[in-house]
């Protein structure tokens, strides 16, 4: 095992004993008679930056939806940042407003500007005065390097200027969890560096991230932890080294050879 | 050297492959079966065009002499239609524009006729969307409502069975959309509630009113409503019309609108969630804006539907413009002379019938402009 896991490994473990940013406790979904999440238990420390990854199908989007409740979980207790999900809205709200969402295909609004897209939930979530969330928008536009698009609209970017612009997006909101889901699946390959670049920089910040993605470089980059899902369940987690070159179980084995030709 | 072709610099392309010439060419006579058919519609074309300037102007009579008994129509008639006589428009177009209305008075429904169209045109501007303009409206509708009705400021009161004419027509289209369009948001939103109760009661209105023609509806309204309402109360037989009309009409506006909230992807509901937007944020900010922008089409198709569609109300007897036209020759001086009250007529629901379209053309061209890199 190589002295950069070990690291990695002490880090998580310190980290482990912060009360947890996300936690999914006997966690059960079914779409219909179909059981998507099987027992789900997983959790996140704060600032910990943690990889999804497993063949398709095998639930990663409906779990790190159901963080955020876009999806509904029948069974098992979900809590971010100590509040727990239930019905109550009032819940829901302040989970929504500490997490930041960045999904496959963007989601950008198509009829407002990039800079009126990143400054409508500061405004109207948390309040703040026009004039604020401008400048929180230019400089965080800044920051995922695209400040000279704010008066476009999203129709007129590229797919890459596009994803960071939902960064962007969601970092307006000045959130504590950010949950990607495939940010970089639906890119041509020259455009996947960029976002990845940001999302670098931006676990370098020590905020805490899910990210679902099959970048395996990324992973080794970044990731404090790997989850490997396979139908519903959460099969192995370990460091990206432990993942990635000791698996200990055929469904894993069988998935990384799959990458691995794919890549 | 592909260096050399690009010093020589763009060229235009040659003459017969643009401009007039070169559409005509390629439009008009492509061949001789396409070369025949345009000259033959042309033929026809100018023809009809010729006879019409014949009857319109040419040989149209514009006035006619007028004596004890009344006009005297008898040269009109002695051109047995081949001529346009025009004179019974300069006769009767006051009573066609404002019905029964007394005539010293017709400034009053005149000037409410301009405050609606006043109203039009300031809606109509982008740079006044904004929430004052509801405040202009009921501003501009207290108004109309003073000069019609009086009885303050030292006009005299006038009863509502003896207005008529456009002010009718008007009164109905523009309460009849103002209260339908925000009805028919609603409606499209509730058939999509996740609440059963909001569901199954959109669902049924959209149904029953859509079943059911809309002169039975007003004549339900004017003949049955008031048989289920209590002794003695008594509502008003436009407002009842109008209430018709506007359950009418939100029916089929919901289905567009619904349409527009149907072709919206699933990803721009999620993204509004995420970020912690409540439902009406959502919707009043992601959803409609963008719903609303895509059925521009047949949202105006429908709005100069029900424009044209207020003139049913001639069944239950209103006076709007058009059954006021009829009614203008129903004396026996005037009748016969049909063709000019409709032309008349039918131009003044062709004008703002193509103002709105036309404005909405541009609308769309405006609102959509995102659309385009
Ligand atoms: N809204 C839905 N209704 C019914 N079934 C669904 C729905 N969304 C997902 N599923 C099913 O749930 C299972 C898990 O889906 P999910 O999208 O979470 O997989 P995934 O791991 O994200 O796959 P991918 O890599 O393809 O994105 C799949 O079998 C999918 O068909
Ligand atoms: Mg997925």
């Amino acid at each position: 095992m190589s002295a950069s896991a070990d690291l990695a490994q002490i880090a998580s473990a310190a980290k482990a004993d912060a009360p947890p940013a996300i936690e999914l406790a006997g966690v059960n979904k079914w779409f219909g008679a179909l059981h998507v999440l099987r027992d789900v238990n997983l959790a996140v420390a704060p600032g910990e930056r943690v990889v999804v990854c497993g063949p398709s199908g095998s639930g990663k989007s409906t779990m790190i939806r159901c963080i955020n409740r876009l999806e509904m979980h029948q069974e098992g207790r979900i809590a971010v940042e100590g509040i727990e999900l239930s019905d109550d809205v009032r819940a829901l709200d302040a989970i929504r407003r500490e997490v930041g969402m960045v999904f496959q295909s963007f989601n950008l609004f198509p009829h407002l500007t990039v800079l009126e897209n990143c400054t409508l939930a500061p405004i109207w979530v948390r309040r703040m005065p026009k004039k604020d969330a401008e400048e929180l928008a230019m400089e965080l536009l800044a920051r995922v390097k695209i400040p000279e698009q704010a008066k476009k609209y999203p129709g007129q970017l590229s797919g890459g200027q596009q994803q960071r612009v939902a960064i962007a997006r969601a970092l307006c909101m000045r959130p504590k969890i950010m949950l990607f889901d495939e940010p970089t699946s639906a890119l041509d390959p020259e455009m996947i560096k960029e976002v990845l670049d940001v999302m670098v920089e931006l676990a370098g910040t020590g905020m805490t991230m899910m990210v679902v993605t099959h970048e395996m470089g990324f992973a080794r980059q970044v990731a404090d932890r790997v989850v490997f899902m396979d139908q519903g369940e959460v099969v192995e987690v370990g460091t990206p080294d432990q993942v990635f070159n000791a698996p200990k179980t055929d469904r894993l084995k069988l998935f990384l050879s799959q990458i691995l030709r794919g890549h | 050297m592909s260096d050399a072709s690009i010093s020589t610099g763009p060229r235009k392309p040659p003459i017969t492959a643009v401009g007039p010439i070169a559409w005509a060419k390629t439009n008009l006579f492509s061949g001789w079966l396409s070369t025949a058919v345009t000259l033959a519609l042309g033929y026809l074309l100018i023809k009809a065009a010729l006879s019409f300037v014949d009857w319109a102007f040419i040989n149209a009579i514009w006035s006619v002499p007028s004596n004890a008994q009344g006009p005297q129509t008898q040269i009109c008639r002695d051109m047995q239609g081949s001529g346009a006589c025009w004179a019974v428009i300069g006769e009767k177009h006051r009573f066609m524009l404002f019905g029964t209305y007394p005539y010293e008075e017709h400034w009053r429904p005149a000037l409410a006729c301009v405050l609606f169209v006043v109203l039009y045109i300031i809606s109509a501007i982008r740079r006044f969307w904004r929430w004052e303009l509801a405040l202009v409206w009921i501003g501009m509708l207290t108004a109309i409502g003073m000069l019609m009705w009086g009885g303050i400021f030292g006009l005299s009161y006038v009863p509502q069975e003896r207005w008529g004419g456009l002010p009718i027509t008007l009164i109905l289209a523009t309460f009849g959309l103002a209260f339908a369009f925000p009805l028919s948001i609603l409606v499209a939103l509730g058939r999509r509630s996740s609440l059963p109760a909001i569901k199954v009661l959109c669902v049924l209105y959209v149904e029953l009113i859509r079943g059911v023609p809309l002169i039975s509806l007003l004549f339900m309204a004017s003949v049955m409503f008031p048989l289920f309402l209590p002794e003695g109360m008594n509502i008003d037989k436009l407002l009842r019309a109008q209430i018709a009309i506007i359950l009418f009409a939100g029916a089929y506006l919901a289905e567009v609108v619904r349409g527009g909230l149907q072709a919206l992807p699933k990803g721009q509901y999620e993204a509004a969630d995420a970020m912690g937007l409540s439902f009406w944020q959502k919707t009043g900010l992601i959803i409609l804006p963008q719903a609303l922008r895509m059925v521009i089409p047949p949202l105006v198709n429908t709005f100069i539907g029900f424009f044209k569609d207020t003139s049913l109300v001639l069944i239950i007897g209103i006076f709007d413009l058009l059954t006021a036209g009829k009614t203008a020759i129903v004396e026996p001086a005037w009748q016969g002379f049909g063709v000019e009250v409709y032309v008349f007529i039918g131009s003044i629901y062709l004008i703002f019938c193509y103002a709105m379209s036309k404005y909405s053309r541009g609308l769309e061209a405006e609102l959509n402009r995102h659309r385009h890199r």
